[in-house]
């Protein structure tokens, strides 16, 4: 999006093309996810039963860990932000470098938490052992709804990850400044979306079983 | 500096001017240019050769109906080219062809503004269209996929053709859509000279608008659903398969949402095609703009609440239907209203008859007959006697056709000055609109009683008694295909061979035709100043016809 070039008349028009064009790219990123949303939403109403199971048997510990860690990280890219338009640059470099880190553990306990489901004997589309024991076909779409979703929230974060380390290295080479902070702001905003898709997910897969007795 | 219109000065051609075209002639200077008219051009291409494509799968699709049973291909053959002919005309042709070719071209323009807003984003959703279209021929050049260009499930999870290939290049096209889409908004809203108001703008523009605003919220839904087709056909996930609790009807809901308003990222533009033309061509401001206006809104925002429709014998419920019918009914009082307005600004207009005219009667005939054909399958209680017959391939082919298609030709015709500074040659222009007219409608018109008489969609027989009417369909699609060959030969012919056009060759106000034809690199020397809104044609009062 910071391709935004001399065609604009002023630094503070460029800036507004560059946030609205992030502000429409989220919002199609929104419904890109809302349709998993509206499978999960569907899904869970025909199979209440086998989604509590899902649920309950779900790997709570490394779910809650992750949420702690991707919202610190949304804080310290946030702090970033504030120090670049502070003048501090770098301070900000730093602390994008750190979200970028956050992120990287992120990853690190959501590949350990595959690893686990794995050794349970949880594969996505329902295979494994596990699914003898829980035979209800709402466990099996609640699974592979869990590897699709998560999955492709990993994505988003490794992607993430990317643009913010892109970020820290032009904020220290001095092409992000605070006289021009938006490139940096916008890469914040991106990783928010992250975090926030994140937020609805921690729900859903690992705290509300529903009624399942 | 000539005068055209009583107190209108536009620039006069002059030779060995430099032109966004002689700007530079290397390879290189268009592969990685970032200068939104060679990028339209560059999609007009593009497109137009996926046109041709899918003509020639309706060609031999329409020869293997001239007898029952097998013709000139086997049933498996004839199920893959039909799907392959659906997925180029729909999203390699159609979705970028009057958006991502003319909206590139002259959206910048008609904003009075150097470029879009992200310049190098617009060459990368060029390419990504590119690698796109090339997944589909992969797809193709491994034997096609059958399942229907809508991929229902669970057979499009199981099939044995080229599934894979096919979902992947549509899902890489739809990111070139989107990045499209959000490059237009933020054009429109940042990139406007000064004078140009929300409601000073083209209407074109505002019919790119609302196109945008589709493209960008609907596609990633259809992403999605591709996605989940793909993953379902390679790994046999089963996320769509009853036995693992999944449900096929929720793939048709997820489809169906892009789909639908899919079909307003297909008509929206020609709608604006057809309100720039009727206003020049009649030298008269539009009846009334902001009805155009906000019934293109009201389309763009209609049109996701409507694709339940699709869905009347998949087991909805009576409820849902009823009131799924009823939004789709809203969309042809929006559609209404635009016609209508349309009509009313000809009356006491000064008209002059042009092929892009022309074309324009056409689509007024084609599209309202389409239209209300979608009014009668939005109703629930007919819809369960045409649901997957011919009635709908009828239906879909008036309105894709015989309204997108023909504003296609409209808009080619019209800004062809503009876009390669030749004109064409109206004699074989006219004969061109006839024939594509009377070929489309003797190729159409007969599907409307086929399929009222029972015969199915996607069959590969058929009864004996439907013969004749598919002999008739066939003959005409020889009419339409000769008439689109011989239109895209005397164009190119053309560009090459044509008079050399003034800036302003129909004596339009809109601001495209304020430079000059071809336009400069840099479209205005400094930011311009448009004297007059784009349809005051009553400032001065009597426009001088050209």
């Amino acid at each position: 999006m910071s391709d935004a070039s001399a065609d604009f008349e002023s630094l503070e028009k460029q800036a507004h093309a560059a946030s609205l064009g992030m502000w429409v790219f989220v919002a199609s990123e929104f419904l890109f996810f809302a349709g998993f949303f509206v499978l999960y939403a569907a899904y869970r109403v025909e199979h209440p039963r086998g989604f509590g199971v899902g649920v309950e048997t779900n790997t709570l510990a490394y779910g809650t860990v992750n949420t702690a860690v991707l919202l610190v990280s949304s804080y310290t890219v946030a702090l970033g932000v504030h120090a670049l338009r502070n003048g501090r640059a770098r301070a900000a470099a730093g602390l994008t470098a750190l979200t970028v880190l956050f992120g990287g553990c992120f990853l690190a306990i959501k590949t350990a938490e595959y690893l686990h489901h794995f050794r349970e004997g949880i594969f996505p589309g329902g295979a494994g052992d596990f699914f003898v024991q829980h035979p209800d076909p709402g466990t099996k779409i609640f699974y592979t709804l869990y590897f699709c979703m998560t999955g492709l929230h990993a994505i988003h974060v490794t992607v993430g990850m990317g643009i913010l380390a892109w970020l820290a290295a032009r904020v220290l080479r001095g092409s992000v400044t605070p006289y021009a902070p938006h490139p940096l702001a916008l890469g914040a905003v991106y990783w928010h979306l992250v975090d926030l898709v994140w937020i609805f997910l921690w729900p859903l897969f690992y705290l509300v079983p529903g009624n399942v007795r | 500096m000539t005068t055209i219109d009583a107190g209108l000065v536009f620039p006069e051609r002059t030779e060995h001017r430099a032109t966004y075209l002689n700007a530079a002639h290397t390879v290189r200077s268009w592969a990685l240019t970032t200068d939104h008219k060679r990028i339209g051009v560059m999609y007009l291409v593009s497109t137009t050769l996926a046109l041709m494509l899918g003509g020639v799968f309706a060609l031999v699709l329409r020869i293997e109906h001239l007898t029952p049973g097998p013709t000139i291909m086997d049933s498996y053959t004839y199920a893959r080219m039909f799907t392959m002919h659906g997925v180029v005309m729909v999203w390699v042709f159609m979705i970028p062809s009057i958006p991502a070719a003319f909206g590139n071209f002259l959206l910048p323009i008609m904003l009075g503004a150097k470029d879009v807003a992200f310049p190098r984003l617009n060459l990368l959703s060029y390419y990504i269209y590119v690698v796109g279209a090339a997944w589909v021929l992969i797809a193709l050049w491994m034997g096609g996929c059958d399942t229907g260009w809508t991929f229902y499930a669970p057979y499009s999870t199981q099939s044995p053709s080229a599934v894979v290939p096919t979902v992947f290049g549509i899902f890489i096209l739809g990111w070139s859509t989107i990045l499209t889409g959000l490059n237009f908004i933020v054009t429109t809203h940042t990139m406007r000279a000064r004078g140009v108001t929300w409601m000073r703008m083209p209407l074109f523009v505002w019919a790119m608008y609302a196109t945008s605003i589709i493209q960008v919220l609907a596609t990633p839904v259809l992403a999605l659903s591709l996605c989940i087709v793909g993953i379902d056909h390679w790994f046999d996930w089963g996320l769509f398969d009853p036995v693992r609790g999944g449900d096929p009807v929720l793939y048709q809901h997820l489809f169906w949402f892009y789909s639908h308003p899919a079909v307003y990222i297909m008509i929206l533009p020609a709608m604006g095609v057809i309100s720039e033309i009727v206003p020049t061509f009649s030298h008269k401001n539009p009846a009334s703009y902001k009805a155009i206006v906000y019934s293109s809104i009201g389309i763009a925002f209609v049109g996701f609440g409507t694709w339940g429709h699709h869905m009347f014998v998949a087991g909805i419920s009576l409820f849902d239907a009823a009131a799924f019918g009823v939004l789709s009914m809203l969309v042809a009082i929006f559609s209404a209203i635009k016609v209508f307005t349309w009509v009313l600004t000809m009356k006491r207009g000064s008209i002059v008859l042009k092929t892009p005219l022309v074309y324009f009667f056409a689509f007024l005939f084609l599209f309202v007959f389409g239209g209300m054909t979608g009014v009668a399958v939005a109703t629930q209680s007919l819809d369960v006697h045409w649901h997957d017959t011919y009635f709908v391939v009828a239906h879909f082919h008036f309105v894709m056709v015989g309204g997108t298609l023909t504003a296609w030709l409209a808009a080619l015709h019209y800004w062809f000055p503009k876009i390669t500074g030749r004109m064409y040659s109206e004699r074989w222009g006219l004969l061109g609109a006839t024939i594509i007219f009377a070929g489309f409608f003797l190729t159409f018109f007969p599907q409307f009683l086929l399929g009222n008489a029972g015969m199915p969609r996607r069959y590969y027989d058929y009864d004996p008694r439907f013969q004749t009417l598919h002999v008739i369909s066939t003959v005409g699609s020889w009419a339409l295909g000769g008439g689109m060959a011989m239109t895209l030969t005397y164009l190119l012919v053309a560009v090459f061979a044509g008079e050399r056009a003034p800036a302003n060759p129909w004596g339009s106000r809109s601001y495209e035709w304020y430079v000059e034809s071809p336009p400069p690199k840099e479209n205005f020397a400094s930011e311009p100043n448009f004297p007059l809104g784009p349809y005051d044609y009553d400032v001065p009062p009597e426009p001088l016809r050209v």
